[in-house]
């Protein structure tokens, strides 16, 4: 298939919550979202109770989908970081590891300047994650665990 | 594509519902939207055109249950079917797992029909897929309809290969959740297989 499957492991999910965690202290954000570039929510932190990270995820993707389009579009490659400004809140959107869209949501406890600065050493922190992350998954059997479910597995999801 | 999360033990699963302008796509979702317990879905998004037309796109996540411990959640795509949003349209297949394809029974639609079907495999095609290879069912929608095109008539044209399919309305819900049934089932089995 086109894209490898993206699997994720608790090891390198501790060490990108870790990541997370540290950039929305170190950027004064108010949350960091980190999303699979397909719109898969992968982790989020900082206030996030009110956000609804699905739908964010989904968005973010759709948004990112659109830019880079609009990218080639004009003969560049992509657009590898996006900022949304509005009255109280601003998006800040990176891509990373070509994989992965890191959003950081912020207010005026911050400032663009600021959130650059930290995404930018984060994002490369990120990139070596996703990189291991791929090799392990290449590595390891396919499929597993579910190249152990029967199809009675898969029938009962159905039964009513 | 398929994304395996160990840590918090969970599968996702992207399905695109493909088809022609006005086949149904949207009702579809929104039928599967009504019809499902509010703790196994999420909200659905709709960036439409003041006409209700899909602009980009329609998203409903969805929770399936568990799968050997694992959660297994679907989240759901429609696609704008108009013919001018092909630019939308292949940003939405990245990554997707499976694709149904809902077809206009209306005779007056064929052609459409097999424009879309037509245009699914290139743009498929393009992102590295091949549309006989991945899960694939076909609905033909709005049975309901005085002009709709017989059954055989329809596999004919659009099902060469016999993937599963099945006859809908999708206002009134009728064979709705069978078509999402057997694309789930499909994903899965194709997850277990390893792919
Ligand atoms: N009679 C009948 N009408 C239907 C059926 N399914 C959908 N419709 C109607 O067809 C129209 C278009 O439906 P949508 O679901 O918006 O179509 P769509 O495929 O999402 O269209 P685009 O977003 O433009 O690609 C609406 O007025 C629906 O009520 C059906 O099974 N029978
Ligand atoms: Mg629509």
């Amino acid at each position: 298939m086109a894209d490898q499957q993206m699997v994720m492991y608790e090891e390198e999910f501790r060490q990108i919550a870790a990541i997370c965690e540290r950039l929305t202290r170190e950027a004064n954000a108010k949350a960091v979202l980190l999303v699979d570039k397909n719109g898969q929510y992968i982790t989020s932190n900082g206030e996030t109770n009110d956000l609804d990270t699905t739908s964010l995820a989904s968005l973010a993707a759709g948004t990112n989908a659109a830019t880079n389009g609009l990218a080639k579009l004009i003969g560049e490659k992509d657009f590898p970081n996006n900022f949304l400004e509005g009255e109280k809140y601003n998006l800040h959107f990176s891509i990373v590891a070509q994989r992965a869209i890191l959003v950081v949501m912020f207010d005026q406890r911050s400032s663009l300047g600021l959130v650059r600065l930290r995404v930018k050493r984060a994002s490369e922190e990120l990139a070596n994650i996703f990189g291991a992350m791929l090799q392990k998954a290449q590595s390891q059997a396919q499929g597993a665990p579910f190249g152990e479910i029967t199809d009675d597995d898969i029938d009962n999801l159905f039964s009513e | 594509m398929s994304f395996i999360n160990y840590s918090s033990r969970e599968i996702n699963c992207k399905i695109v519902y493909y088809g022609p302008g006005l086949c149904g796509k949207t009702t579809n979702l929104q039928y599967i939207y009504n019809k499902t317990n509010p703790e196994a879905k999420g909200k659905m998004i709709s960036l439409a055109t003041e006409t209700e037309r899909t602009l980009f796109f329609d998203f409903l996540p969805l929770s399936l249950g568990e799968i050997r411990g694992f959660k297994t959640r679907f989240h759901l795509y429609t696609v704008p079917g108009q013919v001018f949003y092909d630019a939308s349209r292949k940003l939405i297949l990245k990554g997707v797992d499976g694709v149904v394809f809902v077809a206009d029974s209306q005779i007056e639609r064929m052609e459409a029909n097999l424009e879309s079907m037509e245009n699914l495999r290139t743009n498929l095609a393009e992102q590295g897929y091949d549309l006989d290879k991945i899960p694939f069912v076909i609905q033909y929608n709005k049975r309901d309809l005085p002009n709709a095109a017989g059954v055989d008539e329809l596999k004919r044209l659009l099902n060469p290969r016999s993937v599963p399919d099945f006859e809908a309305s999708a206002t009134v819900g009728n064979g709705v959740f069978d078509t999402l049934k057997a694309i789930a089932k499909l994903v899965l089995t194709e997850l277990k297989k390893g792919g």
